[in-house]
């Protein structure tokens, strides 16, 4: 189940007794299986923008497409269940048992009971939920990082072809939000869907975003690859939000296979090609010159050819 | 005690009647508190409106009512249920309010985002969130409605409180004892079975 394009054209949302645009006169083209990190301050209109393609906030102008379709054109019930929508901590409904909660989008879609079951099994599995211990507990009884994978397991119940993650794990510790950020990167490579993530955690956009789009005041500031974010903020506010003149913020987006030479010279010790290039900066401020580079590619590394690299990045 | 165990069939014949009269009230009491609570919970001026009204009429002293309504509606269960309706709709409407306020709005928000009609969300997942409130005040309405009930003795409907005001007509202690005891045994066995109702809805709830 591959996931649907998404385009988003001139929207402006508004919420009743603002003075001005929550959303203002947003466009946004976004390809089908793509993970696109909507960042910004709150208040900067990141979490409207999100809930105007679920219709949980109908825009005053402009249009919505999935699949090349109005979101109009839908039902909203209808819509929203082929659209998974993770949000944080309360999501979960209390009165119901974990499995009940992953449940209810089949349920609401009149699948077969042994459907679902199955289904519920084979979900909680995918978010790393062991389903015989989980299933019939209650969300209270589960732990935060666990709650939260039972949220994402519920949005993805009937196969969405698109999810809407709003700040889902902004409730959990930095280490179980790291495995969280994991997990949606493995089920986002095994599943295709395209993902839409708001969240105004900059490292967490770094991280696992295909391409991030800054907002400010209801407008896109800036919109690209987070690589080229870093090298080229567009404006003085992406700069200072991403921090963007931190060179070693870059190195952590990209990797030894892309930097490296080829194998030769004395070298002291072993990278993996597939480290990231802030990885080898600790092998060569520990001391060594030139590291092996092993695992998918085999080369060698020195300090040049991160600097290089870095070079090569902001041109 | 005497009156008791010397005429269980004439006790036990007011308490069925006066748990008839409770019954009956309760219903009509809940059938029109629910909907009407499920109206207010998101809409501030119609909730101080009701709970203002009803508010004044459960301050009245309860024979007040019952003498008010006689012209209108006659001596008997009419009445009797009219009134009781009237002072129970407070407990009821506040606790239907209070309990789907306390629901977060994202909660909600949730259930619509998944793909909930706004009707299936209240079933499915606000009003089972409100229930310990909701059964709590039913809890306090029917306690109080056993009472009041009482009342219905006087004005020929029945119950324990024609029992009650039998023995203070003809001066009979053993009646005035006997009626007390068992609508207060009642109100007791009510507020416990209700309670263990709402402890159920709670284990879920939370």
């Amino acid at each position: 189940m591959a996931g649907a394009a998404v385009r988003i054209e001139r929207v402006v949302a508004r919420y009743p007794g603002a003075d001005r645009n929550a959303v203002d006169d947003v466009s946004l083209d976004v390809a089908a299986g793509e993970l696109v990190v909507l960042l910004g301050p709150s208040g900067c209109g990141k979490s409207t923008l999100l809930r105007t393609i679920n219709r949980l906030v109908v825009p005053e102008a402009g249009r919505i497409e999935v699949d090349g379709r109005d979101v109009n054109e839908t039902p909203p019930e209808t819509l929203r269940r082929g659209i998974g929508y993770v949000i944080q901590a309360v999501g979960l409904f209390p009165h119901m048992t974990i499995g009940r909660n992953v449940a209810v989008v089949p349920e609401l879609l009149g699948w077969e009971r042994e459907r679902i079951a199955r289904r519920v099994d084979e979900l909680l599995a995918l978010v790393g939920l062991d389903p015989a211990r989980h299933r019939d507990r209650l969300p209270r009884e589960l732990s935060g990082g666990e709650q939260q994978r039972a949220g994402v397991a519920r949005a993805l119940a009937a196969e969405p072809r698109v999810l809407l993650m709003d700040e889902p794990f902004g409730a959990v510790d930095a280490l179980v939000r790291a495995s969280l950020q994991d997990e949606t990167l493995r089920i986002h490579a095994a599943l295709g869907t395209t993902i839409f993530f708001v969240t105004h955690d900059v490292d967490e956009a770094l991280r696992i975003a295909d391409r991030i789009v800054v907002m400010a005041a209801g407008k896109i500031v800036q919109a690209d690859v987070p690589l080229r974010l870093l090298a080229h903020p567009a404006t003085p506010y992406v700069e200072r939000l991403l921090d963007a003149r931190d060179a070693v913020r870059r190195l952590q987006l990209m990797r030894v296979r892309d930097a490296m030479a080829a194998p030769g010279g004395a070298t002291q010790g072993t990278i993996d090609a597939d480290a990231s290039l802030r990885e080898a900066l600790t092998a060569f401020l520990e001391g060594a010159e030139r590291v092996a580079v092993t695992g998918a590619a085999t080369g060698s590394l020195g300090f040049d050819d991160v600097r290089r690299a870095l070079a090569r990045a902001e041109a | 005690m005497n009156y008791l165990v010397r005429h269980p069939e004439d006790v036990g014949f007011r308490l069925l009647q006066h748990v008839e009269i409770v019954a009956v009230a309760l219903f009509v009491a809940c059938a029109i508190a629910l909907p009407l609570g499920v109206l207010a919970a998101r809409r501030p001026r119609l909730r101080a409106a009701l709970l203002g009204t009803f508010g004044v009429i459960y301050t009245l002293p309860s024979l007040a009512v019952f003498a008010l309504l006689i012209p209108a509606f006659g001596l008997g269960l009419v009445t009797t249920v009219v009134a009781l309706v009237a002072y129970s709709q407070m407990i009821l409407i506040r606790a239907v309010t209070v309990g789907l306020a306390e629901v977060p709005a994202a909660m909600r928000e949730a259930a619509l985002g998944i793909g909930m009609t706004p009707l299936q969300a209240f079933w499915r997942v606000e009003l089972p969130q409100a229930l310990p409130v909701v059964l709590g005040g039913v809890r306090l309405a029917t306690v109080a409605t056993i009472s009041i009930a009482t009342l219905a003795g006087k004005i020929d409907a029945g119950g324990l409180g024609a029992l009650l005001f039998a023995g203070l007509d003809n001066d009979d202690p053993g009646r005035i004892v006997a009626g007390s005891v068992a609508a207060a045994a009642l109100a007791i066995a009510a507020d416990l079975a209700l309670r263990g109702i709402e402890r159920g809805a709670a284990v879920r709830a939370r």
